[in-house]
Parts: C-alpha cells; structure tokens; sequence
C-alpha cells in the first residue's frame, strides 16, 4: 500500500522499521516537524536530555551495552554541533550511531540563516558517512542505507541532515520492502589460504599471545565466545585493549590483564617478548605500542580486522586478514580441527614469572582511601548483580579498567579512542534505558563528571537508577601526574578549585548523595548505594596524590614500565614529551 | 633539541571511481589534508551518461606505507567504488592539457609557432599579437613548451592536471 505522508512521518515510520526503541535528543526550530510526528507515538520512547552531547553519548552507552544502534535526533547549528564531540567519540571507538540532525529550509542554506551550521561539513570526517537529504522521497532509502553503514563492516556513526521543508513535504510512503541499490558490501571473511596459513602460525607458535580489541565485542557475543574456544584449543594466553574488556574473562588462568601504557606487567612483557601476536580486532593505537622501534620486536603478527585501513597503519603485519572477528574466528577454528600446538610449558613459565611482579599492587594508606581499594570493593559488593560499567576519562578510568574484572561484552563502556571526559554519565544513563534491569554504574572522577553534569535531571526525569561512584581526589589527577612526572610537579591548572559539593548536588536533582570520606565507611556506602532504588550519586574521597601505575611513560618500550615504588619524579626529553 | 625526521618519499597516480554525488570531492581532499596527506594534482569528471559515476585522478606522494594507507582510506568511503594505484599496477598513460598564452610581435612571435609545431600544440585562439596554445601530453613536455615560452611572451598558463589509465586491452 502506498500513500503520501510528511517528511517528518517517514522518518519516524523508518526508525520504527529498523526497530528502533529509544531516541536520544533535543527538539529546536529546525526538528518541530519531527518532533511533532514524534507526538503521541507510543513505538518510540524519547530521551530528552540536557545538552546535545549527553544525547551523543548516552546513544553510544546504550549501543555499545546492547550491540544495537544508538540513534541521536538533534536541531539545526548548536544542536548539531554540541553533538560533533560524540560523534568523533563513536568514530574512533566504532559505534554505530544514527545522527538525525534538522537544518534550515533547502532555500536558506548558505544565506547564513539563524542556527545554520554546516552539518554535513563539519561532521564529513568524524562520520562513516553521512547524508543532506534534499527530497522526502529518498528518505526512507537514506535511513535504511545509514543504518546498514552504521552497523555492518567497521560500525560507526552516520548522520542524516534533514531541511526543514524536507520534513514538512510530502512524498510516496510504502510498507514494502525498500528498493535500493546495494553500494556497500563489507568483506567479511578471510580466504582459505589466509586461515590455513593463520593455524599453521599459531601451531607453530612455542611463545604466542592473543592480542584482543574492541572489534570482538562490536562483532557480537559469539565473537567472545569464539575467542574463548580458540584459545582453550591452543591455549596461548590473552590480552586485551582497553576496548576490548570483557570479551575473554577475567577469572581465566590464561588472562594477562590489559595491556598499554597503563596495563600490566605480564601483558606488556608477553606482548614484547612474544614471537606470534595473534591480534583480533585491535589496532594497535600508540597507547598500546609504546615506542615504535621496540615494540614485539621478535614476533610475527597476524592482524583480523574488518577495517583494510588498520591493517599496516602503525604496525606492519605478517599476516593481515581483512574480516570480521567472528566470521574470522570461526574460520580459523573450524580449520584448526584438533590440531595440537606446541607446548607452551616454557613459556607459560616465563608468563607467571612476569606475574609475580604484582604490576597492580598499590601501597596501603592509613590516613585515606586508596582509589584502587574503592574500586576492588564495588567490584566485590557488585559482581553478583553482573553490573554494567561506563567510566569517564582519566587516572579514575584506568583504575576501573585494571582492577574491575569483566567477564563477558558489553558490561564495559568508556571513551578509549578519543578519551572524552564527560563520556561516563550520558553512557550510563543510555545503558540503563537499553538494560532496564541492570545495575549500571559510572565510575568517574570529580573533574570528568562536571562536563556532563547537566545529564542528572535526565535521569531524574525517567526514573533511571543509574550510580554515580566518584572517586573524588580533587585533581584532574592524569594531568596532575603526568605533570609530575614529565614537568617537575609544575601543576598548571590542574587542581579541581571550587568543587561542588556532590551530595547537595544530588539532593538538588532529586537524587541520592552519599559521601565517603573513610576507609572504615567504604562498604556500607557501597552498599547504601547499590540498595538504594533509585540514581545515586556516591563522592568517594581518596588519596590525592595517588598515580596511576603501572604506566609505560611516553616515548619507552613495553619492557620499561614505571612500578610502584620505582623514582619516577623528574622531567623527559623534549622527543619524549612531543609524544600524546 | 627535538628535530623532525622525513622518511623517502615516492610519487603515485591513483584512479578513483566514485559516485557522482554532493560533496564526495571535500570528502576525499578533506580526508587528505585531515590525515596529513598530499595531493599533487587532482582532476575530476563524471564519466558515464546518466552522470552517476565521477573518475578522479590523484597525483599524490609520500611514503611507501603512507601511499599504502591512502588507497585503504579512500576505499573505506562509502560512495567510492573502486581505487587503482596505477604506479603500483604498472605501466599506464598520463597525459595533461595545458592552454599557453603567449604574446609577441616578429621574430619571436615566429619561433613560438615554431616550437609550438615541434610540440604539437595548436593555436585555439590568435590575435596579431598573441596564441593560446592547447597542448596535451606528459606533464614533463608541458613543463619543457612552457620553459621555451618564458623567453618568448609568456603571458598566462592553465593546467588541468593528469588524466590517467593503464596500458593494455583490460580495465584496470
């Protein structure tokens, strides 16, 4: 059946189509239309937040906690712009996101008109792609190819700009399935000779390691699952990005922790030492590699990822297969049959030597609460309720991701690529609308939380029981040390002056505050916390000066990690100190 | 001291077929100048008659692996069918066309029809006192007609930048 309907109506009819449950955003001049066919509808649930950028992130913590795309609908210029940060933000981590933003009538665009902004300009290049839709009539089309590029091959955000009069005109809406052309086909799988060649290099393999990212939670469970049964096949031990938490467990006697500037000792040593890097949905980002030159310098390299593009960007490859992780996993096991490796006694041996180093270990304090000890214990007081987890950015994120062990995907969300302070919150207001029954918890710190503080009424107003635990130190503590350690304790405009005071905060939105200021308080806060039904905010004070260790400093190799206990204060080479 | 540390550099033409839509050319001259790539010329034209499909033509270089991750960017664009590094692929034609303006009166104005002839480039626009000269070929030809017309009354050059393809019966 066809009939005439409004922009605005076929966009909604798209969302619902693609079985879209919530939308994230914002109304202004330029989305009236939308915001009208959104009135009433009972197949939709809106999320009005407060700033655009909650409703970017908040779309990403609720896409990357159920594996569905987040769909974000902002207005025209600020709207549009406020919600450039989280589109980059989605970019880089690949979540797929569909940005629907209004812009000025299809007359007055380029006239400089009230809140225009070049949309489709700015974001041309933090986007997978990205649309200016000049006809109602290719609307229907446009939504349907934005959501396939959003979730298939390497998931990422799309935007589609609609004119204003393109909402209010009218075109030809049908119930039938959408015509049109297929452009965008994604490789998938590895060729049979690439897989043979992959298990003839892990059986030959006397020391090898799997190196995991963020693409085996975006290629859904099954990858995780996959991942396990390789790995119990061959038994190589595995590390994991900062994305990629979750995917292999944590309580497994194989997992070496995260590795990178702030992962473990046994990781970053497997990896330097390794002669085969299995490397699945990774990318080798600099805060993996360390310095360049020094990195795995005798181990051969396999590469699975869906994006041609990492494969040989920082790091050349022996083996690169252009594919998905599942698909390529499957592959590689289904071929591997029952194969037997080498035994890797030997090096399973050198393996828990690096262990005994306790990379992870931190000093007792008397006087005050270690950041580390309050997250061991939320992580103890919470695991029977599985809970699911977003940070903000900075020393407090790295502590969550070293001593929160995860145990499956999806429970683990946090801005790695782009590390967008302010991430936290809208994510885990996000995660709860897409786990209604799950305890979700931001982890922040008392500078990141303040970017996106404005996203508290949201909860309140939706009833969302998402925690907020802060570990309050009082500093932008990752600027502080690095400023300790790289510029003489030269502390430029790092101290968080004028804090407020969260409790009261938390009352004044109708939430929950509880502080924390004693060691001997930290599990019945915990627990007050975790027991109260509805958002809670828990200002945990701790140590102030407490570093984030281990940390590879930049500019060193993987085997010069800095310990705790190791003389750190002091300044870097101008080589070292031009490095991110 | 910090000093910067070039790496060699080699110099590629790469083809690229997209479709023919708003603002695939910012798309791709953006994604060089955002990831700090360099385009030495660059021609565009829609090649098929429904005028869907654009050809561009990228003069380009860089490092090997930099070359290497430019044709990847290019190909993990949406609207972007297909990427050929012709330089990569082997032997290939290029060729550019150039208009010369050249003006002059007597002996010079002579001798410049006279390389001109030698060139093969043709007279397209003549008043008493001046040529436009059109000529095609390898961009170092052009560089060579238009160094002999700096003595003669060079007044004006346009460039279109090399259209390319490779040799040979196949499509590339």
């Amino acid at each position: 059946m066809s009939e005439e309907r409004s922009g605005a109506n076929i966009l909604v009819e798209s969302l619902v189509r693609q079985g879209v449950e919530f939308v994230f955003g914002y109304p202004g001049g330029a989305v009236l239309p939308i915001y009208d066919a959104l009135f009433g509808d009972e197949r939709l649930r809106h999320i009005l937040v407060r700033h655009e950028a909650g409703a970017g992130h908040a779309a990403e913590g609720y896409a990357r906690s159920t594996g569905k795309p987040g769909v974000v609908l902002v207005t025209s210029g600020p709207g549009a712009t406020n919600v450039v940060t989280a589109i980059a933000d989605a970019f880089l981590d690949s979540i797929p996101l569909i940005v629907i933003s209004g812009q000025v009538p299809t007359g007055l665009i380029g006239s400089d008109a009230f809140q225009e902004a070049d949309t489709v300009g700015i974001s041309r290049h933090c986007t997978k792609h990205n649309y200016l839709v000049k006809d109602p009539a290719d609307l229907a089309a446009v939504v349907d190819e934005a959501f396939q590029i959003a979730t298939t091959g390497r998931p990422g955000p799309v935007l589609i700009d609609i004119p204003k009069d393109v909402q209010i005109a009218s075109a030809a809406w049908s119930d039938a399935p959408i015509q049109r052309r297929q452009r965008y086909a994604p490789r998938t799988a590895g060729s049979a000779q690439e897989i043979a060649q992959a298990v003839e290099m892990i059986a030959a393999a006397k020391a090898p390691v799997f190196y995991t990212g963020g693409g085996v939670i975006n290629a859904g469970p099954r990858a995780s699952e996959l991942l396990r049964a390789l790995q119990a096949k061959t038994g190589a031990p595995v590390t994991s990005t900062l994305m990629g938490l979750g995917a292999f467990p944590a309580d497994h006697a194989d997992w070496l922790g995260m590795l990178g500037m702030h992962g473990t000792y046994e990781a970053n040593l497997a990896m330097n030492q390794s002669d085969l890097i299995i490397c699945v949905g990774a990318r080798f980002d600099d805060r993996v590699t360390g310095r360049l030159d020094a990195f795995a310098p005798n181990s051969k390299k396999i590469h699975i990822d869906i994006d041609r593009s990492s494969i040989n960007k920082i790091v050349r490859v022996d083996l690169p297969i252009v594919g998905d992780c599942a698909s390529v996993l499957d592959q590689i096991l289904t071929e591997w049959g029952s194969r037997k490796g080498q035994d890797l006694t030997a090096w399973k041996a050198r393996v828990d030597t690096w262990r005994e180093k306790k990379s992870l270990s931190f000093p007792a304090n008397a006087d005050a609460i270690m950041p580390q000890l309050a997250i061991q214990r939320l992580y103890e007081l919470t695991k029977d309720r599985d809970p699911v987890i977003s940070t903000e950015v900075g020393q407090h994120q790295m502590w969550a991701a070293q001593h929160f062990p995860f145990f499956s995907p999806n429970k683990w969300l946090t801005s790695g690529g782009l590390g967008t302070m302010g991430y936290g919150l809208p994510a885990a207001i996000g995660a709860q609308c897409g786990n209604p029954d799950s305890l979700v918890i931001d982890i922040a710190g008392d500078a990141s939380i303040q970017m996106n503080i404005q996203e508290l009424g949201t909860a309140t107003q939706y009833r969302l029981p998402v925690k907020v635990f802060i570990l309050n130190n009082e500093w932008m503590g990752m600027v502080r040390q690095w400023q300790e350690l790289t510029y003489e304790s030269r502390f430029s405009n790092s101290y968080s002056d004028s804090l407020p005071d969260f409790v009261k905060l938390a009352e004044a939105y109708g939430w929950k505050g509880i502080r924390i200021e004693d060691e001997s308080q930290l599990d019945a806060g915990i627990q007050a916390m975790i027991d109260h039904p509805g958002p809670v905010i828990v200002d945990c004070l701790v140590h102030k000066e407490s570093n984030c260790f281990p940390m590879i400093p930049s500019g060193a190799s993987h085997v010069d990690m800095i310990l705790y206990g190791d003389n750190v204060a002091g300044t870097m080479d101008d080589e070292a100190k031009a490095l991110v | 001291m910090m000093h910067m540390h070039p790496e060699a550099e080699e110099r590629h033409v790469l083809t690229v077929t997209v479709d023919n839509e708003a603002g695939i050319l910012a798309k791709i001259a953006g994604l060089f100048t955002a990831r700090g790539y360099n385009i030495d010329s660059l021609t565009v034209a829609d090649i098929t008659d429904n005028h869907e499909v654009s050809r561009i033509t990228i003069v380009t270089h860089g490092p090997p692996s930099q070359i290497d991750q430019i044709h990847a960017q290019l190909e993990r664009l949406v609207p972007v069918h297909k990427v050929v590094d012709l330089t990569e692929l082997g032997p290939h034609v290029a060729r550019e066309l150039a208009l010369v303006k050249v003006a002059g009166v007597g002996e010079k104005r002579v001798e410049a029809l006279r390389i001109a002839d030698v060139f093969r480039a043709r007279p397209v626009d003549t008043t008493t006192e001046s040529f436009i000269f059109e000529m095609t070929g390898a961009p170092d030809k052009i560089d060579s007609f238009v160094a002999l017309m700096r003595d003669l009354g060079l007044v004006e050059v346009g460039r279109t930048g090399i259209v390319a393809m490779a040799r040979g019966p196949e499509e590339a």
